[in-house]
């Protein structure tokens, strides 16, 4: 017991907490850079398929994103659905979108758009054919059929 | 009266709890999550063609069905989705220089000189009713078909992984293995949609 008392008394020289903003600050730093804030809300259930061949999808900002999923919303019924940007959007309108996209874009890079197919593995391919047909039309030929890294044989 | 010691220090202590607030909100808000997929180019819209069967010789031909129950028609026989892969890379390769399998060009490729570049396609047909999974396990597959076989051609000329190659000999052996899946338009057979 004395022996503890006695060490106690010596104490330890305080560690200097005059640093600590500045690690902080480091770390927040980091996270702001790295930060890709989560532009749409999706409205479907979007569950990828699963592929071992895959590539990294360079340069965010020249991707435009299609989804196809079941709509999270049971009183829309059970049929696939496309949404585009924040809201559920017909076969029809994909045209409209990709130009608004190009618009968006500076026209150097309008070659290099890719168009990132979230397609649930549930679909069936007619929404997809149709959606790929409708692409060719409007000369959007560079796709990316989103899917996760698949770690398991087959 | 005296203003003295000019303006009282603000206190920098509660600056760390300030920062700790910031950092623990970009720390919910980050989603590190990489988009990776399969890049894959379509064919360009040619209405006036699209109705034209354009003249490819049957041996030259690989054919991928897959019908309204996910199941496959590979060259014409039941397929199976493991066995793929290794059809498909029997089938672009043709090292036996096989009747049935596709024809050979002599191509003047950089690095290999005069090759034997055969004149594969690859055709993957799908029905309305296809579930986009297995579409997607068998596009996975092709793609793996090339990958690998470009990946033995790598090793065996260059001694690396294709991957690390320079950009002019990565070019070289797309050259001798191009990508060529053509995505017909599906067969609307298996009734309903």
């Amino acid at each position: 017991m004395a022996k503890f008392s006695r060490k106690g008394k010596g104490g330890m020289p305080g560690i200097s907490t005059a640093s600590l903003p500045d690690i902080i600050f480091m770390l927040l730093f980091f996270f702001m850079v790295t930060t890709v804030m989560r532009e749409v809300e999706l409205k479907i259930n979007v569950k990828t398929p699963e592929a071992t061949e895959i590539k990294k999808l360079e340069k965010k900002s020249l991707v435009s994103y299609i989804y196809i999923g079941k709509p999270k919303n049971k009183s829309l019924g059970d049929e696939p659905r496309i949404q585009l940007n924040d809201q559920l959007a017909r076969i029809s309108d994909i045209a409209n979108y990709i130009i608004a996209e190009r618009e968006a874009r500076n026209e150097a890079e309008v070659p290099f758009l890719t168009t990132s197919l979230k397609v649930d593995k549930e679909t069936k391919m007619g929404i997809v054919t149709d959606l790929k047909l409708e692409l060719r039309k409007v000369n959007a030929l560079k796709i990316n059929y989103s899917t996760k890294k698949r770690f398991n044989e087959l | 009266m005296r203003r003295s010691k000019g303006v009282p220090e603000v206190n920098a202590g509660s600056m760390a709890d300030i920062a700790f607030l910031l950092l623990i909100f970009f720390l919910v808000a980050t989603t590190m999550d990489v988009d990776t997929g399969l890049a894959r180019m379509l064919p360009p819209w040619q209405p006036d063609l699209e109705q034209k069967d354009v003249d490819i010789k049957q041996r030259n031909i690989f054919l991928v069905l897959i019908n309204s129950q996910d199941r496959l028609l590979v060259e014409g026989e039941w397929g199976d989705i493991r066995q793929l892969r290794k059809q498909a890379k029997e089938f672009i390769a043709n090292a036996a220089d096989k009747e049935t399998l596709p024809e050979k060009e002599n191509v003047e490729v950089p690095y290999f000189g005069n090759y034997p570049v055969s004149k594969q396609i690859i055709s993957l047909q799908n029905d309305r009713s296809t579930s986009y999974d297995m579409y997607m396990k068998v596009q996975n597959e092709l793609v793996a078909a090339y990958n690998e076989l470009r990946e033995e051609l790598a090793q065996q000329k260059f001694g690396t992984s294709f991957d690390k190659l320079p950009e002019d000999q990565k070019k070289a052996i797309q050259t001798i293995y191009p990508q060529r899946i053509s995505e017909a338009e599906p067969k609307n057979v298996g009734g309903n949609k």
